[in-house]
Order: C-alpha cells, then sequence, then structure tokens
C-alpha cells in the first residue's frame, strides 16, 4: 500500500455507541418480580448488545445508537501540523481514540505512517506514593518511551519542569500545579513522528502553559505531524496552519485554520469579540453620542473569543458623549446562535441614572457572571436609548460575540451529564435532598 | 540516533512502520513482539505497585510473613488440633506452612488481576498500551511478597530439620505454574468483569472456597483412587503437591501434577485468547 508522503489517512471512519435501553416499567407486583427473576438473562442480553454492532446500519434512524463519528475522511501530510475543533460531543476525542488505538472504530480505517504517541492527558499513572523520579519513568514508558531514552533525557525533563529540588519528594506532597510541570514535562520530551493533543493545555498556570506552547512550536518545525484538539482557540490558529471541524461526528469545513476557527466561532456571522471604530466620523451614532468599541473580556482584562461557563464574563462598551446635558440608558441585547434573546441588560449604575451626561469619553461595563449562561455561541447587540424625551440614540446588532465553553470539569451546571445539554440559561443551582429511609411508598 | 537519520529513506522505502486501524472482528493473536516493546513498562508498573502496597503502614512488608503466618496458625489448631486431619505423618503446621505460601501468592494475584482492568479504567481510556499488560503485573509484583514469605519456609524448616534435597531443583517449574495459574485465571475474569461487574461480588467469596479444591489444608492422598484425575486438573492441586513434595524432599507425585500443567496450559492460551478479543471493546463498556 502506497500513500505517498501521507503521515495519516482517515478513510470513512465511523464509530457508533449504544446508549442505554429504556428502562421497563412495571405494574403489577407480579410481573415486576417475573422481570426481576428475568433480569440476569435480560442484562446478559443487555451487555452483549453494547458492543456488538452486526445488526446496525448506518443509515437507519435507530434511536439506541450514536454515531460518534460518521464517515470522516482526511488526509494529513507529513509535518503538517492539524488542529480539530468542533463544539463537544462533535467527535474531536473519539477520533483521536481511534488513531491512538485506544478504541477501535465501527467502520472505515486509518493508515498511519510513522511512531506515533498520544497526549490525551498530562500525567496518566502518575502514583501519589510514588517520588517525582519514579513517576516521570513511569509515565514515559506508558507514554511509549524505553528506559534508555528516558535515562539520557531525564535531567532535560527535570530541568523543564522547574522542580529539581523535589524530584525524589513523593508526588503525595506535590501542589497539583507541579505535578501538572512534571507530568507536561515528560510529556514534551515525547519524540514520535506522529503526535496526538487533546486539550491537555488547559491544565496549568498561564506562565506554564507559555512555555508548553513555545515547547510545542519548537517540536512543530522539526517536521513532526501534530493533530491537535483544543478549545484554546487562540493556540489553535497560532500552532496549526490547517484545521478540521467536526459537527455532529462528521467533517464540516477542513481548510486554513484562521478561516474555519471563524467560522466555527460564529458560523459565517463575522462577529468578533472585540469591534472598535477608530474614525469617529464613521462609528455609529449622532451627534450627541457615538459608539466607539465593544469588548467581552475576562476579569482580568483578557479578550476572549471562548470563555469559561464558570467564570465572569465582561462587556465593555465605549463611547463619546459630545454633546452635553442628556440622559442615557446603556443596554446590551444579549441573544444565542438562533436568535433569541436570553435578556437584555441595561445599566443600572446609580451614579449615572437620570443625570445629564457631560462630555467625555465614558466605558460602562456590565458583568454576566458565570454559571449563567448556555453552552455555544453568544452574540451582544449594543444600544444607547435616551431619557426625556425617549428615543434611541444607536443601536448595533451582533456587535460582538462569544463562544461560551463548557469543559465538563464535573463542577460546572453539566454536572454529570455528558450529552447535549439545552436550555437558554445554565444556572447552577443549590440542590439539597433529605432522605427517610424508612417511608418509601407510605 | 540512527533511526532520525534514516528517516527519509524508511518513509521513502515505507511500509515498515504502518499502522492500519480498522474495525476488528474475530479471535487476534498475541503481539508478542509489542509485548516486548514494552517490557520496561512491565518493571515500572511492578514497582509501582510494590512501592504502593505497603505505603504509609507501620509494619511494611512484614505483611507478607504476618498474613500467611496467621492463617498457618488458625488453620494449625483447627484442622491439625481439632479436626486431626491426616497429613502422613508430617507435622501440620509444617504441612500446612509450606501450601499456604504459594496459595496466598496465588489467590492475592487471581484476585488483583482479575479486577486490573477495572482499577486500571482510568488509564485505560486515555492512553494505548497493551492491555494484556494489566492481568501480568499483578503475577510479577507479587513476587516480591512471595519472596519474602520464603523465610517463613526457611524458619520452619529449620525448626523442623528438614534437610533440602535435590527435589528443590525443581522448583523453578511449579514457580512457573504457580505463577500462570492466576494469570490465566485473571486473563478470563478481567475481561469478563468489565462486562459483568458480578465477578468483583464473586470473587472473595470464590477464593475461599478454592481454598478447599485443593490439598492445602488436607493431604491429597484421602482423595479417592478413581477421582484422581478429576481432581488434579485443578492446577492449584498440582502447584501445592509440588512446592510440598519439592520442599520437604518427598516423592514428586506426578500423577497429581501433569493434569494440572495441562489445563493451566489450555487456560491461560484461552484466557490470552478471549481477553484478546474482549480487549478491543474494553473502553466503549467500561
Amino acid at each position: 500500500m502506497t500513500i505517498g508522503n501521507t503521515a495519516i489517512k482517515v478513510e470513512n471512519l465511523s464509530k457508533c455507541y449504544r446508549i442505554g435501553m429504556k428502562e421497563e416499567m412495571h405494574d403489577s407486583l407480579i410481573k415486576s418480580v417475573f422481570s426481576f427473576l428475568k433480569s440476569p438473562v435480560k442484562n446478559y442480553q443487555k451487555h452483549r448488545s453494547l458492543y456488538n454492532f452486526k445488526d446496525v446500519d448506518k443509515h437507519s434512524d435507530n434511536s439506541d445508537i450514536i454515531w460518534a463519528l460518521k464517515d470522516v475522511s482526511f488526509e494529513v501530510k507529513e509535518g503538517e501540523i492539524v488542529g480539530i475543533i468542533g463544539v463537544n460531543g462533535a467527535g474531536k476525542s473519539t477520533l483521536l481514540k481511534i488513531l491512538s488505538k485506544i478504541t477501535d472504530p465501527t467502520g472505515g480505517q486509518a493508515i498511519i505512517r510513522g511512531k506515533i504517541s498520544s497526549l490525551l492527558e498530562v500525567g496518566t499513572g502518575f502514583h501519589p506514593e510514588l517520588t517525582g523520579r519514579e513517576n516521570v519513568y513511569l509515565n514515559g514508558t506508558i507514554l511509549g518511551m524505553r528506559k534508555t531514552e528516558l535515562d539520557s533525557k531525564f535531567d532535560e525533563i527535570v530541568d523543564f519542569s522547574g522542580i529539581e529540588k523535589f524530584i525524589d519528594t513523593p508526588v503525595k506532597r506535590y501542589s497539583s500545579g507541579m505535578k501538572v510541570r512534571l507530568a507536561f514535562a515528560v510529556a514534551a520530551h515525547l519524540d514520535p513522528e506522529i503526535l496526538l493533543i487533546d486539550e491537555v493545555l488547559a491544565v496549568g498556570d498561564a506562565e506554564f502553559q507559555k512555555k508548553c506552547l513555545s515547547k510545542m512550536e519548537n517540536v512543530s518545525q522539526t517536521g513532526r505531524t501534530i493533530l491537535f484538539v483544543s478549545h484554546n482557540m487562540h493556540a489553535l490558529t497560532r500552532l496549526c496552519p490547517r484545521a478540521i471541524l467536526l459537527n455532529g461526528g462528521v467533517v464540516q469545513s477542513d481548510g486554513e485554520s484562521n478561516k474555519i476557527v471563524a467560522s466555527y466561532l460564529d458560523f459565517g456571522k463575522g462577529v468578533k469579540s472585540e469591534r472598535e471604530w477608530p474614525l469617529l466620523a464613521e462609528s455609529p451614532g449622532d451627534n450627541v453620542v457615538r459608539l466607539r468599541s465593544v469588548r467581552v473580556r475576562t476579569k482580568d482584562g483578557e479578550i476572549k473569543d471562548s470563555v469559561d461557563i464558570r467564570k465572569a464574563i465582561f462587556i465593555d462598551m465605549e463611547y463619546d458623549v459630545l454633546e452635553e446635558g442628556n440622559e442615557l440608558m446603556i443596554y446590551y441585547h444579549v441573544m444565542d446562535d438562533q436568535g433569541l434573546e436570553i435578556f437584555n441588560p441595561i445599566d443600572s449604575d446609580p451614579d449615572w441614572r437620570r443625570r445629564a451626561r457631560p462630555t467625555g469619553r465614558y466605558v460602562s461595563t456590565a458583568e454576566i457572571p458565570g454559571n449563567f449562561l448556555s453552552e455555544g455561541m453568544i452574540y451582544i447587540g449594543a444600544g444607547i436609548w435616551n431619557r426625556n424625551p425617549e428615543f434611541r440614540r444607536l443601536s448595533v446588532p451582533d456587535t460582538v460575540a462569544f463562544l461560551v465553553v463548557d469543559n465538563m470539569d464535573g463542577d460546572t451546571a453539566r454536572v454529570d451529564w455528558i450529552r447535549h445539554l439545552p436550555g437558554v440559561v445554565r444556572p447552577l443551582l443549590n440542590w439539597e435532598t433529605t432522605y427517610s429511609p424508612n417511608e418509601s411508598g407510605r | 540516533m540512527d533511526s532520525k537519520k534514516n528517516n527519509s529513506d524508511k518513509l521513502n522505502s515505507n511500509n515498515d512502520n504502518l499502522t492500519i486501524i480498522k474495525p476488528n472482528t474475530g479471535w487476534q493473536v498475541i503481539n508478542f513482539r509489542e509485548l516486548l516493546e514494552y517490557r520496561d513498562l512491565f518493571f515500572f508498573l511492578a514497582w509501582r505497585d510494590i512501592k504502593a502496597l505497603y505505603a504509609q503502614t507501620v509494619l511494611g512488608f512484614s505483611w507478607a510473613i504476618l498474613k500467611p503466618l496467621v492463617q498457618i496458625i488458625v488453620f494449625t489448631i483447627i484442622f491439625g488440633k481439632v479436626a486431626k486431619v491426616s497429613t502422613e505423618g508430617i507435622p501440620y503446621f509444617l504441612f500446612s506452612s509450606v501450601a499456604i505460601i504459594p496459595w496466598t501468592y496465588m489467590s492475592q494475584t487471581m484476585s488483583e488481576s482479575s479486577e486490573s482492568l477495572i482499577t486500571q479504567q482510568s488509564m485505560l481510556g486515555k492512553i494505548y498500551i497493551p492491555r494484556l499488560i494489566f492481568p501480568i503485573i499483578p503475577a510479577l509484583s507479587r513476587i516480591v511478597d512471595f519472596s519474602i514469605s520464603l523465610i517463613l519456609i526457611f524458619i520452619v524448616m529449620i525448626y523442623y530439620r528438614v534437610m533440602p534435597t535435590w527435589n528443590l531443583l525443581l522448583t523453578p517449574l511449579f514457580f512457573l505454574l504457580m505463577a500462570s495459574v492466576p494469570v490465566a485465571i485473571g486473563l478470563w475474569l478481567s475481561s469478563l468483569a468489565i462486562r459483568f461487574r458480578d465477578i468483583r461480588h464473586a470473587m472473595p467469596f470464590a477464593i475461599q472456597m478454592l481454598i478447599y479444591s485443593a490439598p492445602i489444608v488436607y493431604s491429597a492422598s484421602t482423595i479417592p483412587e478413581k477421582y484422581r484425575i478429576l481432581y488434579s486438573l485443578n492446577p492449584i492441586v498440582g502447584v501445592i503437591e509440588g512446592y510440598r513434595a519439592c520442599i520437604l524432599g518427598l516423592p514428586i507425585p506426578w500423577p497429581f501434577i501433569w493434569p494440572g500443567i495441562i489445563s493451566a496450559v489450555i487456560l491461560l492460551v484461552s484466557g490470552a485468547l478471549y481477553f484478546r478479543r474482549m480487549e478491543r471493546v474494553v473502553v466503549d463498556v467500561i
């Protein structure tokens, strides 16, 4: 089989899962006793069917089958760096798991040329009772390195991690940051021809992340083939010239990463997380007030295309008042990607409420709390309303947009739900369960 | 370093490093070359288990002696003194010591090996390593325990003035048999346990029963002649009888050993094949 200088060739790769079958309800004691007696047989059949797909037809609409990947085909040339993007459940992780041999595909095939390593997690196999040194060797061999290889790279790894002093201390005494550093240091010294990376940059402090990114940039210049899955769009566009967008298990688009990421972020509307009008004459508004910029940022002032669902989001509106003596109401429209208005916040800052404004530059900021918006694209429209007399001074629909990402760490309102979770908002509520053991059925 | 230089040649001449991923159906053979490539991992995973086993315990590796010792004492009192089980004249303490130490190794390895895929499931979903490693590791890491507990046997031998004989040269054979039995069972049960967690509940109690299936607390000579082959198909019988004869310098009771070796080999090969068949769905079912 000749595949030229192709490193990875994926042809019609498909993978399906069978989700749990419906539980039957029993309306009588006899029936439930009978079904209890029958249950070992039924459980056996159910367990068997979980991995038996002989009867599955790709085109049929079988409700308990989920196609995590469906007829995915693409080629990656040797030395190419390709980013894989898509919302949760689009099939990114499944794709990497199949390519790294963790799970088998249901159909299609992939041909890989060269030694392949996958990093779906850093620190796999780390054991708290072992010292840093022992964990380097353990983790390294798990990742496919040989002991001799680790011997020669050991000093470099320890040096990269920056925790020389604690290398002979059991890892259970490490802070979580130190653990990540050490784990990443091992991973960064992998030397395969093809590397599959999944989201591992989501851990560690910002400075260390930067160090890892630059290490990866170095790696990518050595002609290695890399497949990179990430929600970090900045890192992705920086590292990967090419991106593949997966949606619902199929390849939606494949091409230059800037274009793919942009289309992913706003599905064609061309809205970004920051918008500025550098020229006053071209800015929206009238002779009283002009909108100069709107930006989406985190608490630290970082402008973000995608935000963690748990984090508060700050939306700054910068505007110039050119003529004094008007009462202004600053407001936003917050919409989802279906165009549904989620809510319309109005500036309630008491300092400027019902007060005629002097001329000058203003920045009004609305804080949207964390654990409030639902996952997906959020579009913000900006507007300024005049009071006494009542009329609209300016309104710019879809001024900025950002993506809310739920990383599924288990501490979000998703809890342990991993599939599509509908809903306009996703607040994290207080839940409480009271339990009385002896009162069931009374 | 050479490999890097040859990289371009290799890729042009192609084919030698091609991985083809496609749906696997049916039976897979064992990839020994791959296992060999991961040989360092065997060592480090076993090392991890050994180090973690008695971490933060006061007695540490003394547990390796204490656990069988307590069992030997209890059995000596119950079966030796109270029930007066026949041991063909061998002091009961000596008789059971040489059986319980290999049995402890086998039962511990067996239960760890059977649960190996469940306990390592987080790793299974994150990285590919030959899964066959997992049920084999306990057989390696428990060797340390076993070796330490051999001290107990030496002490008992000295106390009862048992002279070493040439029979001791046969111990490697029985060691091999002793290690392969729990691995064979572990291969079967670990792959079954992924789907049927019942195994987990059945295991401790099955092991309690299993101790009576082999001549550990009683002598094999009490088994009627006509059931001997059937009885000896249980490979644990061969291991215990073999060790006992080796250490005590008795004639090796081959009729009790051959059937066990055959069934152990069958169990091991079939277990490995079944494991290979099941490992491809492990991650999806776990």
